[in-house]
């Protein structure tokens, strides 16, 4: 799970930066004019209120959405548009606020279907299994085996998703987007709706990946303390707006980012 | 059986040494590693130990040193426990959920100088109590992740130490023939193992093992029940329990099977089914569970199918047992259950991983009937032991064709066992315990003075088959008046047996003869009212129904009759009982939140109701305080009923039991 050798950005530089970027969807402003960067190796959160723009956000960071204006410059490459199929191979995965995963599906196969992309051999081998299509399926289901490992769902390898509980699918989701090696993990609310418990696990599963496989991860949280704890620096959206950018030490004590919060008399 | 063919081997290493040679490409352990079952042979096995124990050894571990052993069933501890004993130390396994509180004590109590465990959670604990194991030097563990960034001055790998051991003997040629003279120093008197009782009666005491006991002891069931290395186990009981150590462990290396070890403790289920062992134990909650599983399953089958399930679920209570026993059994019969075999027993075992079963025993509780035969008559062997931790957990078990579900077996060969006069079971064993770790006080204490050991337990031989029956703590067994022994929880049991009760509190100590208070089981007696017309408005009512007490009675009947055919429990049978008119509450302190009765807080809230169980009244009034689900508090009244049994003559004696 090492980042490709085609990237020659050392850990600590910037991985993806977003120079003012404004997003629309007719007469709403969800995006307006907001840069940061994200540098490789760390993890970055991004933080607001309701409706700060924050998934619109990590929308346009995966071609889901098109800004109007703006760059993105990720892995040293400028465009303005980009299509959510060349950020998956341009190394870009990610997880949903609500799970998305094929619910039928087992959880070994919905983590197999994270290896899509890797895949070199056609339709047509795949569907004979035989030879080199075999090998590789191989070499693939090895891969996911150390994620399953990884994430310690061995008891639910064969399970369809849809019978698990809430909380593993999110695991299973994470694993899918772990399957693709990723040089740069979005992450959609990991800890919505879970427990106590749940989401201790999580936050280690996260903090794992980082460590373990030195990806870089940018997440979107509700819970301060999760984001507090996890994240090297945090950015503050509000109403679209960039509000604030730091260190978690610092983004507490932000006077704009206590008022977007607590609330002020206008 | 194979350790006849060479010079008898009295301890574990040499065991091992034993099955490289005569059983070297044959499989020791399995380990599903990365979803695929990983294979290690009798020789690789050898080998591994072999180079762990010289990097051990380099790490400064000596022979008398004692080495704690904590984390799940994986090849590695196995290993380490192995490793140990072939550098003469001593393995101290530790329950790996223990918090660290219990893990502080065992392990400063054994004096451990190495700790051989399984992952980062195990490290942090043994880390966060290390203040208190000044003795502590080295940790050695298996799995890697998260212990990067540790300090790794007295941390190491398990896999870094095996493989220096493994440099370090290519290296230097005398370091084989030092370890084989290390291996050949082992005497059979050493101390092999200690196992730390899990402590439910106050605090855990070490219980010192030696090497030629439990070999001594594992040999004889092995050849009790015919054990070879073609057999397989899947090794999922905790590590640190005698019956883990004995039954996989130590029959393992004797007999020279396979033992699995499951890919983790959620697998454990899957696994069995994928592994498909011969010789297999659970207990009784286990083999319940994998039932109810089926059960609930069953319902939602089609209806051809869940026809089909209970017809041959029918046919196998008639005739499986008997055709289990190899007694007669008309060809009709046999006819169907071949027939049920195919369609139902046999793809069903296969679902749960018993198709390949060949011995399975069950302990630890008392297991249903019911239950007992349902596994039975699909048509496998299931049996019962009893034994402890003192005893190397090998005292009886049921020899084939002999199963009874109420009693324990017969002594096994070369177990001397002996009740005495309060009925509490005393044994002098091959398996038997050398010692209580650092507590001469302890084993005094439970060593007689003709060198018998007391077990607590209380039981009595079967008159009629000779097996042993446990019936209660010793503790907890009183006496009638005229002398008669009283196990309140083995007719508190039996009656639990009923569906139609679900909670008994027996009272006789001291008192003329024995009287119990039933809680009825709402479910199972609420539906036998719907299907008999009874009407009924509360539980209360219900409770206090007359058909109910008749049917109650019948129960009461019926395991009196069981009672009275052994004459040590004839006495004890039951003459009056009532339906208490509410349910035994966690809420009201009648029942521990684990469901046990408080006895004595029972017999003081209910103290009019004791009294006329024993007056010979028939009703007697009672209100009690009740705690309601939100909290408030009222109070509840009722006139409750007392009603007399028949009682049953004891049967003649047959002759004296063993």
């Amino acid at each position: 799970m090492r980042a490709p050798a085609d990237s020659d950005i050392a850990a600590g530089e910037i991985l993806l930066s977003i120079e003012n970027v404004s997003l629309s969807f007719g007469g709403v402003r969800a995006i307006r004019d907001v840069s940061f960067d994200i540098k490789k190796g760390e993890v970055r959160a991004i933080i607001g209120p309701n409706g700060a723009g924050k998934t619109s956000m990590l929308n346009v960071i995966n071609g889901f959405y098109q800004p109007q204006q703006g760059r993105i410059t990720f892995k040293g490459e400028t465009r303005t548009k980009m299509r959510p199929y060349d950020a998956a191979h341009g190394g870009i995965a990610r997880t949903f606020q609500n799970v998305a995963l094929f619910k039928g599906m087992s959880a070994l196969d919905n983590i197999m279907a994270g290896r899509t992309l890797k895949m070199r051999r056609g339709l047509l081998w795949q569907l004979l299994r035989i030879g080199p299509a075999l090998n590789e399926e191989i070499v693939h289901r090895h891969r996911v085996e150390e994620i399953i490992d990884f994430l310690e769902i061995q008891a639910i390898r064969k399970v369809p998703v849809a019978r698990l509980p809430y909380g593993l699918q999110k695991r299973v989701e994470l694993g899918r987007a772990l399957a693709m090696e990723p040089d740069l993990l979005l992450l959609d609310e990991p800890m919505a709706g879970m427990n106590l418990e749940e989401k201790e696990d999580m936050s280690r599963f996260i903090i794992d990946v980082n460590d373990h496989f030195g990806t870089t991860i940018a997440l979107i949280e509700h819970d301060m303390g999760v984001v507090m704890d996890l994240s090297d620096r945090v950015v503050v959206l509000d109403h679209g707006v960039k509000i604030a950018d730091g260190t978690p030490d610092e983004v507490k004590r932000n006077q704009n980012v206590i008022d977007a919060y607590l609330g002020v008399a206008h | 059986m194979a350790s006849s063919a060479h010079a008898p081997a009295d301890t574990f290493p040499k065991l091992l040494v034993r099955n490289a040679r005569m059983f070297g490409n044959r499989p020791a352990m399995r380990h599903k590693d990365l979803g695929v079952w990983q294979t290690l042979t009798w020789a690789q096995l050898l080998d591994d130990v072999r180079a762990y124990a010289v990097g051990l050894h380099r790490l400064g571990l000596r022979r008398g040193d004692t080495m704690a052993i904590v984390g799940a069933n994986r090849p590695r501890l196995y290993a380490s426990v192995m490793a140990a004993q072939m550098l003469g130390v001593i393995p101290v396994p530790v329950y790996a959920d223990a918090v660290a509180e219990e893990l502080s004590y065992v392990l400063a109590h054994a004096e451990v100088r190495f700790a051989a465990v399984e992952d980062q959670e195990q490290v942090d604990k043994i880390l966060s109590v290390s203040d208190r194991l000044p003795k502590l030097e080295t940790m050695v563990y298996d799995e890697k992740r998260g212990l990067r960034d540790y300090d790794h001055t007295r941390l190491h790998a398990m896999e870094d130490v095996i493989a220096a051991g493994r440099k370090a003997l290519a290296e230097d040629a005398s370091l084989a023939a030092w370890l084989d003279a290390e291996i050949a120093a082992g005497k059979g008197s050493d101390t092999s193992i200690i196992l730390y009782t899990s402590g439910t009666t106050g605090q855990s005491k070490g219980v010192v093992l030696s090497a030629e006991r439990c070999i001594g002891a594992g040999s004889d069931t092995v050849a009790f029940d015919k054990l070879t290395e073609r057999d397989a186990a899947l090794a999922y009981l905790p590590l640190a329990w005698v019956g883990d150590h004995y039954l996989n462990y130590a029959q393992g290396l004797i007999a020279g099977f396979c033992m699995a070890c499951p890919e983790s403790g959620d697998t454990a289920m899957a696994d069995l089914r994928e592994i498909g062992p011969t010789f297999f134990f659970a207990p009784p909650r286990t083999f319940e569970q994998m039932l109810t599983r089926v059960m609930i399953r069953m319902e939602d089958a089609s209806f051809l199918k869940r026809q089909m399930f209970h017809y041959f679920i029918g046919v196998a209570r008639r005739y499986g047992e008997a055709i289990l026993n190899k007694q007669d059994v008309a060809l009709h019969g046999r006819l169907l259950y071949w027939l049920g075999n195919v369609l139902v027993y046999g793809p069903l075992k296969n679902v749960l991983g018993l198709s390949n079963v060949r011995v399975a025993y069950t302990a630890g509780e008392a297991i249903g009937p019911d239950l007992f035969s349902f596994y039975r008559s699909l048509g496998m062997n299931l049996k019962q032991l009893y034994g402890q931790t003192e005893a190397f957990l090998y005292l009886t078990a049921q020899p084939d064709g002999q199963i009874f579900s109420d009693t324990v077996g017969p002594a096994l060969p070369n177990v001397d066992l002996r009740i005495a006069d309060n009925g509490e079971v005393q044994f002098k064993s091959p398996g038997q315990f050398v010692s209580y770790f650092k507590d001469d006080a302890k084993t005094k204490e439970t060593m007689t003075p003709d060198g018998y050991v007391k077990t607590g337990d209380a039981g009595f031989f079967d008159s009629k088959t000779g097996h042993l029956k446990i019936i209660d703590r010793a503790k907890d067994v009183g006496k009638l008046v005229d002398g008669t022994l009283f196990p309140p929880k083995y007719i508190e049991n039996k009656l639990k047996f009923f569906p139609n009760i679900r909670e008994v509190v027996a009272y006789g100590d001291g008192r003329d003869f024995v009287a119990v208070m039933i809680n009825i089981d709402l479910t199972a007696v609420g539906s036998w009212a719907e299907r008999n017309n009874v009407v009924y408005g509360s539980y209360q009512e219900l409770a206090g129904h007359p058909l109910v007490y008749d049917m109650i009675g019948k129960n009461i009947e019926e395991m009196n009759r069981s009672l009275a055919e052994d004459k040590v429990t004839a006495g004890a049978q039951v003459k009056r009982f009532l339906i208490l008119h509410k349910e035994l509450d966690a809420d009201d302190g009648e029942v521990t939140r684990t469901q046990k009765v408080r006895r004595g807080f029972v017999a003081e809230r209910y103290a009019p109701l004791i009294a006329a169980l024993y007056d010979g009244s028939h009703e007697a009034d009672i209100s009690t305080e009740v705690t309601f689900e939100d909290g408030r508090k009222g109070v509840l009244s009722a006139r409750v009923k007392v009603r007399d049994v028949a009682t049953v003559p004891a049967a003649p004696t047959m002759g004296k039991a063993a």
